[in-house]
């Protein structure tokens, strides 16, 4: 389990740091979510994963770490709160310099240089 | 008085919500009434506290009497008491400024600012790192809002990189803090500081990367190089109450730099001690070389203030760098001379911009200003205490700082760095203040906007800090002294700080 639970976080890391990288204001967002998901699992198991194992005193044998779901929680509700807000920054963006990169220009390929910009065109 | 300590994160919670509502929501004289009615509370309460805790010692404050390290603390020693009276006095100063005219660029600005003013306190008084990302986030959060306050294609792609940096930054901020959890197995930062040093010898390594992650990302806040890109035009694309008040938002960052590694990855961490130093130093050296190159280079002055912030956090990282009790004290007699100093600047460098129409703060020909001699003299005063000239301020923090080197080597390295930014800062400002002042093409006209009573009023009451931080230097020092010695000392920052816990 442990295995495959950080197999999944390392992916969704990977994945977000990847399209942060990316140049459209769009695939930026979707990575900043990618990394905030990812953010949630992994201090959801830094408490250390078990099964069958409540917060609560009395309720199974085995205790559960209730401090990082607190956190989780915590991190959650911010993290949706600044993705709303990536979101209407970047509509605001587009809006503002007419395009959805996010330097607020497409660059233009050099003169000969057949250049990758990012998903830009 | 038992809660005074949480008064500096309340007034202004109270105050903010109080003006989203009906009766202040709708006028915005009364917003501003209102507003600057709670930044002045908010100040009387902040030196009340300063002057109970150099009375009285330490205030623990455990939210809803959870006792630390499983309840959050609030912790006002005399490092965060000093930075809250100095946010609060700046901000007092800055909404003095804003209420001439400059906040009805955009809706809820007081609000937002009063937020912002909460998060900075907060994260100055609070003794848990979780609790201190969770401030990050609100100061954050109203700092996006207010960087797009007065609209314009150049805010807002300043805003679009400060937002993306800094969303990715939390990322790493849980991830660091996470990694720290799982480990220590604590968030109290005075817990952390003692378990640390009994941490088994498999999971150092991992403890290590949590905490240099944190590195990280308060590198980010404190404009460390290479992460300090984003400053120079974020900070001269605001506007200026709101890039006023941003220049303590990278002290936010050096302050978690001194909290965490002195008092947690300290001295006494075994292991884990001291683990930032080697990257500190030589980033803070280079942070210093690329001010002062971005110094020279800067083509108007709002620009040139946003260098020499990362001149200064260059030099506020060296002295964390240097980690003795000198160089902490130094530090942190020059954080609030650059911190008033630099806001003060900015003030200035918008009303000058007012006044040269379309020219606004670039160093280029244009027409007079039309209160020159007002405006030179606080000009120049600004640049005198900026740049480290005596009499003022900035004179007594950089002897200060080149006084706590400990070594030959750092001397040699750090002595010519800093008196080069100096000179670089002094170049640019004789050159930049001719340009403004004296080279023009003499034709008044009155198209543009006078300075108003209030407006210098502010900027006074800030450069004003300097010459008094030099009548009353020794004072200061001793009370800087005190707080490094706090900061330094294990029992006092760290034992102290948990009553239920035996040494």
């Amino acid at each position: 389990m442990e295995g495959m639970y950080a197999f999944c976080v390392g992916l969704l890391t990977a994945c977000g740091v990847f399209l942060t990288l990316r140049g459209r204001s769009f695939s930026v967002v979707v990575g900043l979510t990618l990394l905030s998901y990812a953010v949630n699992l992994f201090l959801f198991a830094s408490g250390r994963l078990k099964l069958d194992a409540a917060a609560v005193l009395g309720q199974s044998k085995s205790i559960g770490d209730p401090l990082p779901q607190a956190l989780v929680l915590t991190a959650i509700v911010i993290g949706f709160a600044m993705t709303a807000f990536a979101v209407i920054l970047a509509m605001r963006a587009r809006a503002d310099l007419g395009n959805d990169h996010v330097d607020g220009q497409i660059p233009q390929p050099r003169h000969g240089i057949n250049q990758k910009t990012g998903g830009a065109k | 008085m038992q809660h005074l300590s949480i008064l500096p994160i309340l007034i202004p919670l109270i105050v903010g919500a109080a003006l989203l509502l009906p009766p202040l929501s709708k006028n915005i004289q009364r917003q501003r009434v209102a507003a600057l009615f709670g930044l002045f509370s908010l100040m009387i309460s902040a030196f009340y506290l300063l002057y109970q805790v150099q009375m009285e010692g330490v205030h623990l404050y455990a939210l809803g009497d959870w006792q630390p390290p499983f309840g959050i603390v609030l912790v006002a020693d005399p490092v965060s008491v000093l930075l809250v009276a100095l946010t609060s006095f700046l901000a007092f100063a800055v909404m003095l400024y804003a209420v001439n005219g400059q906040d009805r660029g955009g809706a809820y600005f007081h609000p937002l600012f009063m937020f912002q003013v909460m998060g900075i306190n907060g994260a100055f008084l609070t003794g848990d790192i979780f609790n201190l990302f969770v401030f990050f986030e609100v100061l954050l959060i109203a700092s996006y809002a207010l960087l797009v306050h007065g609209g314009g294609k150049q805010r807002t792609q300043a805003t679009l990189h400060y937002v993306i940096l800094n969303l990715v930054g939390s990322s790493l901020f849980l991830f660091g803090l996470g990694i720290i959890y799982g480990t220590l197995g604590t968030l109290n930062m005075a817990d952390l500081a003692v378990k640390v040093s009994s941490l088994h010898a498999e999971n150092a390594t991992l403890a290590k990367t949590g905490a240099l992650l944190l590195l990280v990302v308060f590198g980010l806040k404190a404009a460390m190089l290479p992460l300090h890109f984003w400053l120079p035009k974020t900070y001269a694309s605001a506007s200026a109450p709101v890039a006023a008040l941003f220049a303590i938002m990278t002290k936010v960052g050096i302050y978690s730099i001194f909290r965490v590694y002195t008092v947690i990855f300290g001295d006494h961490a075994g292991e884990l001690a001291n683990i930032a130093t080697p990257w500190l130093w030589p980033l803070a050296l280079l942070t210093i070389v690329v001010g002062t190159i971005g110094i020279l280079a800067s083509p108007g002055l709002k620009t040139l203030i946003g260098n020499l912030v990362v001149l200064s956090s260059g030099t506020l990282l060296a002295c964390a760098a240097i980690n003795s009790e000198a160089a902490t004290s130094a530090a942190l007699y020059y954080l609030v001379h650059s911190t008033l100093a630099s806001a003060g600047l900015f003030l200035l460098a918008d009303m000058i911009a007012r006044q040269r129409g379309q020219a606004e703060d670039r160093f280029v020909h244009s027409r007079p200003l039309m209160q020159p001699r007002l405006l030179a003299i606080l000009f120049s005063v600004g640049a005198l205490a900026m740049i480290g000239m005596p009499p003022l301020s900035g004179f007594i923090g950089k002897i200060m700082i080149l006084q706590s080197t400990q070594s030959v080597a750092e001397s040699l390295w750090l002595w010519p760095l800093v008196l080069l930014g100096s000179l670089a800062a002094l170049i640019t400002f004789s050159r930049g203040g001719t340009t403004l002042f004296w080279r023009h093409n003499g034709n008044v006209s009155t198209e543009g906007e006078a300075a108003k009573p209030l407006e210098i009023t502010a900027v006074i009451l800030l450069f004003l800090a300097s010459p008094v931080m030099v009548i009353f230097g020794g004072d200061m020092t001793i009370y800087t002294q005190h707080a490094a010695h706090y900061l330094h000392d294990f029992q006092s920052s760290a034992y102290d700080l948990l009553p239920g816990i035996m040494q």
